[in-house]
């Protein structure tokens, strides 16, 4: 009988070809929090080129604002038949991320799926910061933002109440209900995390964390509660995550402009959703391994997993997008049909065959181990896969404006102006300078999931909860079994 | 509308519109129905109503170069199109089309409106509340005849310089940057004429009342007033030509012209067009 794992691992490879570990079993438990702490303190410059280069863009994007605030919508090049333009495009676009950090989060912590310890972290801060970003360009395409509570429904002495029939307010209310629950989940998860910085911290920053760690002290019965509070949100948020993209596909398929009057558009956004997200985790991963020096838990092998996830997501998208064509092309919806050929032969012709291609066909580079194996090439292929992902979101938005039922209508030849790039850009800064912040203040890899996952891959021969407890395999066990008995 | 008013008419306000009979002259609520009806065959593409609607509804003229951005607020708008292989220029076999607001009984625009900023009136008009509007922009979405128009800009710093805002209608507002605006079928004229005859215990008589583009109209192509009147010209040439309010496909006669644009997308629009009869041999 084999006990330990590298007992296992011999008797594995005697028949197999050793699979590589997700993990060194051998990292010294104060090891974790010396190395995770230091990420707090002094990474590679690296993080302060990013972290200006973001603030800038931020800059950017906040004095386009200001000057269509101050002007008009006008500045930003909508025009009649496009009224929604880039913002609407990036704002589907951003609130897709975030859901491949709840993906990661709930759904792989419900399956027992536990290599997602090192990285869940960073992807659910991921998505509360990019579901802040999709925020602002709610507010941004507003033609008066001044008064977008209007949408909200809160009491008042008119009895003015927001339309509930209309897909907005839908939009709004799931928006909001998502940002809250995921900013919750990603705090409670951080909580024990936060207790080991307290411990390690002086002057302000004791402060801070003793604050928020909520005289965590780890004893039994705070792990217990914690444990039944954390699966409770990861069921609560797995069926929000599915049905905040639905609803913002609702947006679209609920409206009767032809290529938006689509009946598969909940499922194929949130397949997109998935997909742009998990290739922006990838983008992340390679980030925060390299500024934070995380190279011994953001391993290679969790990459190649994280890189199988992508292409498998990828496939889903690309099955649902050919379903949309399919339906289009074979319905009896001239105008759907004539809307489709427009995009493919139209003046939005390369972007929308750039789109197929980056969404599409790039992602069969994932099947060669070569490509997952290579971080350069990892992060380029995650960063275009997200190109072709936001280009998706931008195709979906301006040809179909475009190309609308009534003829007199069209309107071929306009281009986003500089307001709207910018504003686009800024958007990219206000994401990244918020994600930088929270990874140099909060740590971005939880500390006690990793001790948890090491000591899984020490003690147990599998993940397996049922081997694991037996007492004939795990010789702890079998020693307090003795004992008590 | 409160929630005791909701809960008290709750089958009144799930009720499917617009059903047969919802206008009526027995029921209070439906007096009026604002329909019109436009001869084709009788337009010329004169644009004096463009120019009639410019006046009386405060529109900026926003310039060359914001007409080719799209950013042009016409209310009605002139639409031209030419026949296809009908030869050179002054054969070509211009058509003219003008479009407005259809005024929709059941309006694609107004379920979609975030804050409920437009909405329908008793007397079945399309009503948009400028002050309400947050400039979402999805009623242009999810209007088929896109006939919404948004203020890109603010055009009354622009559109009306020193002297010019004395000629404004003082009975229309002037509208802001970043509301939507349409067509109303000039509702400040209807509303003024309905109190009118209020005080005088009568309804509006046809022809009371029109709106610009009507009282401009040279040849007449345009015949406005209230459909539930059964006397009324309009409710006349309706039923003449067959064609239904309530109904989403009309069953009538080859020989009339009557037809509603778009009518299976189901909006149910309150303006109906007559085709234009050409000869294709002469």
């Amino acid at each position: 009988m084999v006990n330990t794992y590298e007992e296992t691992e011999v008797a594995v490879e005697k028949r197999f070809v050793p699979k590589p570990l997700d993990i060194n079993a051998d990292i010294a438990w104060a090891k974790i929090n010396k190395d995770i702490l230091r990420s707090l303190e002094r990474p590679r410059p690296i993080f302060w080129v990013i972290f200006i280069a973001s603030f800038a863009l931020f800059l950017v994007g906040v004095s386009c604002e200001v000057y269509q605030y101050q002007t008009g919508l006008g500045v930003a090049n909508l025009n009649n038949p496009q009224v929604w333009g880039l913002y609407i495009a990036t704002f589907i676009w951003w609130i897709g991320m975030g859901h491949s950090g709840t993906l990661l989060s709930a759904l792989l912590h419900i399956m027992h799926a536990d290599w997602r310890k090192p990285i869940y972290r960073y992807s659910e801060a991921m998505t509360t910061f990019t579901l802040l970003t999709a925020a602002l360009f709610v507010l941004v395409h507003l033609g008066r933002i001044w008064q977008f509570y209007y949408v909200v429904a809160y009491p008042n002495e008119r009895w003015t109440w927001p339309n509930f029939q209309s897909p907005l307010v839908w939009d709004a209310t799931a928006i909001g209900t998502y940002l809250t629950s995921s900013l919750l989940f990603l705090y409670i998860g951080m909580i024990p995390d936060l207790a080991i910085c307290r411990d390690n911290a002086i002057g302000i920053r004791k402060k801070l964390y003793t604050f928020m760690s909520l005289g965590w002290m780890g004893t039994d019965r705070q792990w217990a509660n914690f444990r039944v509070t954390y699966l409770t949100l990861a069921c609560f948020l797995m069926p929000l995550a599915v049905s905040v993209h639905s609803i913002v596909s609702t947006d679209f398929a609920a409206s009767q402009q032809p290529g938006y009057h689509i009946t598969s558009f909940p499922p194929y956004f949130v397949a997109g959703a998935i997909y742009s997200g998990l290739a922006v985790i990838i983008t992340l991963f390679i980030v925060l391994r390299y500024t934070f020096r995380f190279e011994e838990y953001m391993t290679m092998p969790i990459l190649e997993k994280l890189a199988k996830l992508t292409f498998a997501a990828g496939m889903v998208w690309t099955y649902l997008n050919l379903i949309e064509y399919a339906t289009t092309w074979y319905g009896n919806d001239m105008y759907a049909k004539q809307a489709l050929i427009y995009r493919a032969t139209g003046p939005f012709a390369p972007e929308w065959w750039m789109m197929n291609f980056l969404g599409s066909v790039l992602p069969f580079a994932l099947t060669f181990k070569r490509v997952r194996a290579s971080i350069p090439v990892m992060l380029f292929m995650s960063i275009f896969i997200n190109f072709g992902m936001w280009l998706e979101r931008w195709m979906i938005i301006s040809p179909t404006l475009a190309h609308g039922i009534y003829p007199w209508t069209w309107d071929d030849d306009q281009w986003p102006s500089f307001v709207q790039w910018g504003i686009v850009a800024g958007s990219f800064g206000w994401f990244n300078m918020l994600f930088m912040l929270y990874c140099k203040i909060f740590p971005s890899v939880s500390m006690y999931e990793v001790k948890e996952m090491l000591h899984e891959r020490r003690f147990f021969k599998s993940t397996n909860v049922a081997t694991a407890r037996d007492p004939a395999i795990n010789p702890d066990l079998a020693v307090e079994g003795g004992l008590a008995s | 509308m409160s929630i005791t008013n909701l809960l008290n008419n709750w089958s009144f306000y799930r009720q499917k519109r617009p059903y047969q009979g919802q206008y009526d002259l027995n029921r209070q609520y439906s007096e009026y129905k604002w329909a019109m009806a436009l001869d084709l065959d009788i337009c010329t593409g004169c644009n004096a109503c463009t120019t009639a609607c410019y006046a009386e509804n405060n529109l900026p003229v926003v310039g060359k170069k914001r007409f080719n951005q799209g950013h042009v607020m016409h209310w009605i708008r002139i639409e031209r199109y030419w026949d296809e292989n009908m030869g050179e220029f002054p054969e070509q076999g211009a058509s003219f089309l003008p479009m407005m607001c259809q005024q929709c009984e059941e309006a694609p625009c107004e379920t979609v409106c975030p804050v409920g900023a437009t909405s329908h009136t008793n007397d079945g008009l399309n009503s948009q509340n400028y002050h309400r509007c947050v400039g979402s922009r999805y009623c242009s979405v999810n209007c088929p005849y896109k006939v919404r128009y948004f203020n890109f800009w603010n055009y009354p710093s622009t559109a009306w310089p020193a002297p010019l805002p004395d000629q404004l209608n003082p009975d229309v507002t002037v509208r802001t940057k970043g509301i939507m605006e349409k067509c109303t079928f000039c509702v400040q004229r209807l509303n003024e004429a309905k109190s009118r005859a209020r005080t005088e215990y009568r309804l509006v008589r046809d022809g009371e009342v029109v709106p610009a583009c009507v009282q401009a109209c040279p040849t007449s192509a345009i015949t406005f007033g209230n459909i539930v009147d059964p006397k009324s010209k309009v409710a006349m040439m309706w039923k003449n030509q067959q064609v239904d309010l309530y109904k989403d496909m009309q069953e009538k006669d080859n020989s009339v012209r009557g037809y509603r644009i778009l009518e299976d997308l189901r909006p149910f629009p309150s303006v109906m067009y007559l085709e234009r009869v050409r000869d294709m041999e002469a």
